[in-house]
């Protein structure tokens, strides 16, 4: 690991002017940024600021639209990861990639393993590689190059890519973590951060991306704020403040966003009783009509998944559903979609859409059964159907006729309303509605939202941005490790309130590697293949 | 289709939506690309193939090519709304055979009744479809991989229970004969079968949720699944249609060859099949595809096979020039997709 000389002007990772589009949507916008080496930078952002297009065009994983990556004064030609790798920038992914069936050693050097002639496998100078960079390192306490790829836990799997940036031909210059803590306990954030401060004091330039102050304040040099595909601004850590940050990032008035009348009504149209599933533990909630109520809590405490149960996707161990008074058992989504459940998934273009038929065919799906006679779908009441929610949330098309790909995600996520809307159920689930949906469109799906409370829709949303569950529901449950922790009214809910019960007790963070407290039987699909 | 989309709608903020025109340039985009490019094929083959043998374009022999694509037509027609929904049935050829061999041997058992030959054969179809779709629904085995082993194991009954002979003679029946030779309004009977065939999955796909909800899940399933549709009973239905017309195909080929086939005439029927859905537009990830395209893509092959024939071209190469045909086929589909061409092909 060589020391540049930080006192070169230009020193270290700098983002030039850079611009970048996807199709309509415009995800960067001029953005300059200097990475200094032997610095921590933090780049923080609301979600869809911009903050992973960034890392992933200072990777080389996407190409900008405009502008250039420099490195020591240099311009890159980033064409690739591997590019980028070769220049010394690495990255460390959120969610780490690891060969399951093979070993850690061979997991960190997948692609330059050691070999012996005729392409053998040189396992002595493989083993000699892995024990000399982990005692390097000092991972060779916590890290047994044996294991199998399958039986890391969350923080064991973020060593190996650790180990995969850190090693190899060049030196690394430049390291980006990409929300790292997200599934390590205390301890292991410790000893990352001890990591991040080697890597610093030798002369790296660090990228740091996290929604979590604490960590932030503890450990960056500066912060650099993303708003809306911008630079919000570049401050210094040890003189700013939490208030000066948040302004930054939001710099907006969010109350405008969400003027709504609260218009809950006192029926009862979801109610949950002790529901257990394999992910959710023991839930009970009401929704009424008319009301939002907001899940909150921490990417991985059980909010999709208690959503995927209430829509039948998932199979109920314990518990009761009950939909206007009566139980209900759910065999699958048909059933849900019978007793007047739909559910918007988190993941729309992998659960909901269907991106290369049109518009008219993903608005009307589960709408068929009423306008068909026999088994004959009437094009014309269909054509009418979608082109009145087509209008109705402001699609933004040539026409019903184009094929969803073809639109920006806030449309997208208006064509997953359409549908449901034109459905018309008692209990709308959303999940993360507004993820990755540009500004414009979030005000207007905030509307479509309040507009069907009005109408008496009981609304169940799960959001992980905290304005939006502050500024949307009637009342917020916050969930931790499958778990409700926490009932707050919207009256008495702030956003450190609701953080404090998510990350409330220090029960094992949610690591998905390691829960081998929930038995697995044979028929549950293991995560991540870890059979 | 006389309502226009958003003509009558009041101005919208977003801004105007573009007339649909309703002009030659609309009928050709309905039409899309890839059909058109097989007219453009299909004309080159017959031009070709009319310049070097000029009883190649007469009525009869394209009376002849019609005919000899009826078997392989019947089975690229159901093999479409198998790749449409996303699976493969590899085993369609095998499933013709076994349904000659039962279609005539039921019938010289039961003293020459043909329906109950032909009825024996198509519910022979309809339960090893079934079983197809079983195997892949609540065994969890991958569409290729399950008709594979049935592509073996069918053929290897039809062997079994015909010690591989071909079993009995049904031209003394004159239902037999009429599937054979008969013609309606000068075309034969068995081109008019493939014709109602088409036309009826033609309509069940277009016009019906039946044919929404096939293209739901070969799109994808996962959110298939979350608005609702039956994926286990769709797949299982598909494949038990499957089945049911490689019956059919089957029950023709024995009309045809004047006797119950285990594998003569009906082995590489699979590969054709496949050939002219992938050639006819459908994507072989699922969720895109239609008759029109298959159709089109049948008789290209049809019209090709007939004209090498004519000129006396080693059969040999015939093969090989099918299997280039599909993977050319498939790499322009890939090629047209526009994705990124990192990590192994889905």
């Amino acid at each position: 690991m060589t020391a540049p000389s930080a006192a070169a002007s230009g020193a270290g990772l700098t983002a030039e002017a850079i611009t970048k589009r996807f199709g309509p949507v415009q995800a960067l916008r001029d953005v300059t940024l200097h990475f200094p080496p032997g610095q921590v930078t933090a780049l923080m952002g609301e979600n869809g600021a911009g903050k992973s297009t960034l890392l992933r065009i200072l990777t080389g994983d996407h190409q900008p639209t405009e502008g250039r990556v420099l490195l020591d004064g240099q311009a890159l030609g980033l064409d690739s990861p591997i590019d980028a790798r070769r220049a010394g920038i690495r990255i460390i992914p959120q969610e780490p990639e690891i060969i399951p069936h093979v070993s850690v050693a061979e997991n960190v050097y997948a692609g330059s393993l050691p070999r012996r002639a005729g392409r053998r496998l040189d396992r002595a100078e493989l083993r000699r590689r892995i024990t000399a960079d982990l005692e390097r390192l000092g991972f060779d306490t916590v890290l047994d190059p044996d294991l199998l790829g399958s039986g890391l836990t969350a923080a064991q799997r973020q060593l190996v890519e650790i180990l995969r940036a850190l090693t190899g031909d060049t030196a690394a210059r430049a390291i980006a973590f990409d929300e790292p803590t997200s599934s390590l306990s205390d301890h292991e954030v410790d000893a990352l951060f001890a990591l991040i401060g080697r890597l610093r004091d030798a002369g790296i330039a660090v990228i740091y991306v996290s929604h979590r102050m604490k960590e932030i304040f503890r450990l960056a040099d500066r912060i650099a704020v993303l708003r809306d595909g911008t630079v919000a601004g570049t401050v210094d850590a040890r003189t700013t403040s939490e208030g000066e940050l948040v302004r930054l990032m939001v710099g907006r008035d969010l109350s405008a966003l969400f003027a709504r009348q609260h218009v809950a009504t006192d029926r009862v149209v979801l109610r949950v009783d002790n529901l257990t599933t394999h992910d959710v533990h023991d839930v009970s909630l009401e929704v009424r009509a008319g009301e939002v109520v907001a899940l909150a809590g921490l990417i991985g405490a059980g909010r999709s998944e208690l959503a995927l149960a209430l829509a039948g996707d998932t199979p109920v161990r314990s518990g009761t559903i009950r939909v206007d008074g009566s139980v209900v058992r759910l065999r699958g989504p048909r059933d849900a979609i019978r007793c007047g459940i739909g559910l918007a998934p988190e993941e729309r273009k992998a659960q909901a859409l269907f991106l290369q038929r049109t518009i008219r065919d993903n608005t009307s799906l589960v709408s068929l059964g009423r306008l068909r006679r026999w088994r004959f779908v009437n094009r014309t009441r269909e054509k009418a159907l979608a082109q009145e929610y087509a209008d109705r949330l402001r699609v933004r098309a040539p026409s019903i006729e184009a094929e969803v790909r073809t639109l920006s995600g806030g449309n997208q996520q208006k064509v997953v309303l359409a549908r449901w809307l034109a459905l018309g159920p008692a209990l709308l689930i959303l999940d993360e509605p507004t993820r990755g949906v540009d500004i414009g469109a979030k005000a207007e799906i905030y509307q479509i939202i309040a507009d069907l409370a009005r109408q008496g829709t009981a609304i169940l949303v799960i959001s992980s941005e905290l304005p939006e569950v502050l500024g949307l529901a009637d009342r917020i449950l916050v969930m931790q490790n499958g778990r409700i922790t926490g009932r707050l009214d919207q009256s008495e809910a702030t956003e450190e309130a609701i953080l404090a019960l998510a990350m409330a007790d220090d029960l094992t963070p949610d690591l998905p590697y390691e829960t081998a407290t929930a038995p697995r039987t044979g028929t549950d699909p293991a995560p991540g293949g870890t059979r | 289709m006389t309502t226009a989309l958003s003509v009558d709608r009041e101005p919208d903020a977003t801004g105007d939506r573009p007339r649909p025109a309703a002009t030659a340039r609309t009928w050709l985009a309905r039409a899309g690309g890839q059909n058109l490019a097989l007219i453009g094929a299909m004309a080159l083959v017959l031009a070709l193939f009319g310049s070097l043998n000029p009883n190649y374009l007469s009525w009869d022999n394209i009376q002849v090519i019609a005919e000899a694509v009826t078997i392989s037509g019947l089975l690229a027609v159901v093999q479409t709304v198998v790749i449409i929904c996303g699976a493969l049935d590899i085993s369609v050829g095998s499933q013709a055979g076994l349904a000659s061999v039962t279609s005539a041997m039921v019938f010289t058992a039961t003293g020459s009744n043909s329906l109950l030959g032909i009825g024996a054969a198509i519910a022979v179809g309809a339960v090893i479809g079934t079983l197809n779709g079983a195997v892949i629904i609540y065994g969890r085995v991958n569409a290729t991989i399950a008709t594979l082993a049935g592509l073996a194991a069918y053929k290897g009954i039809a062997q079994l229970i015909s010690n591989g002979a071909a079993q009995g003679y049904v031209l003394n029946d004159s239902l037999f004969v009429f599937l054979s030779r008969g013609k309606i309004a000068g075309l034969p009977v068995m081109v008019w079968l493939l014709l109602l065939v088409a036309a009826a999955v033609h309509v069940l796909l277009k016009y019906t949720d039946i044919g929404r909800n096939i293209f739901a899940i070969g799109g994808n399933d996962t959110a298939a699944r979350l608005a609702g549709i039956n994926l286990n009973k769709y797949l299982i239905a598909v494949y038990a249609l499957s089945g049911m017309v490689a019956a059919a195909a089957g029950v023709l080929l024995t009309a045809r060859t004047g006797s119950g086939q285990p594998v003569s005439g009906s082995e590489g029927l699979e590969l054709q099949s496949i050939t002219a859905a992938a050639l006819g537009g459908c994507a072989l990830k699922g969720g895109r595809g239609g008759i029109g395209g298959t159709l089109l893509a049948v008789a290209l092959l049809g019209a090709l096979q007939n004209g090498l024939t004519v000129q006396g071209i080693n059969a040999f190469w015939q093969n090989v020039a099918q299997g280039a045909l599909l993977v050319t086929a498939v790499i322009i589909q890939q090629r047209r997709t526009g994705e990124r061409a990192v990590g192994l092909p889905a």
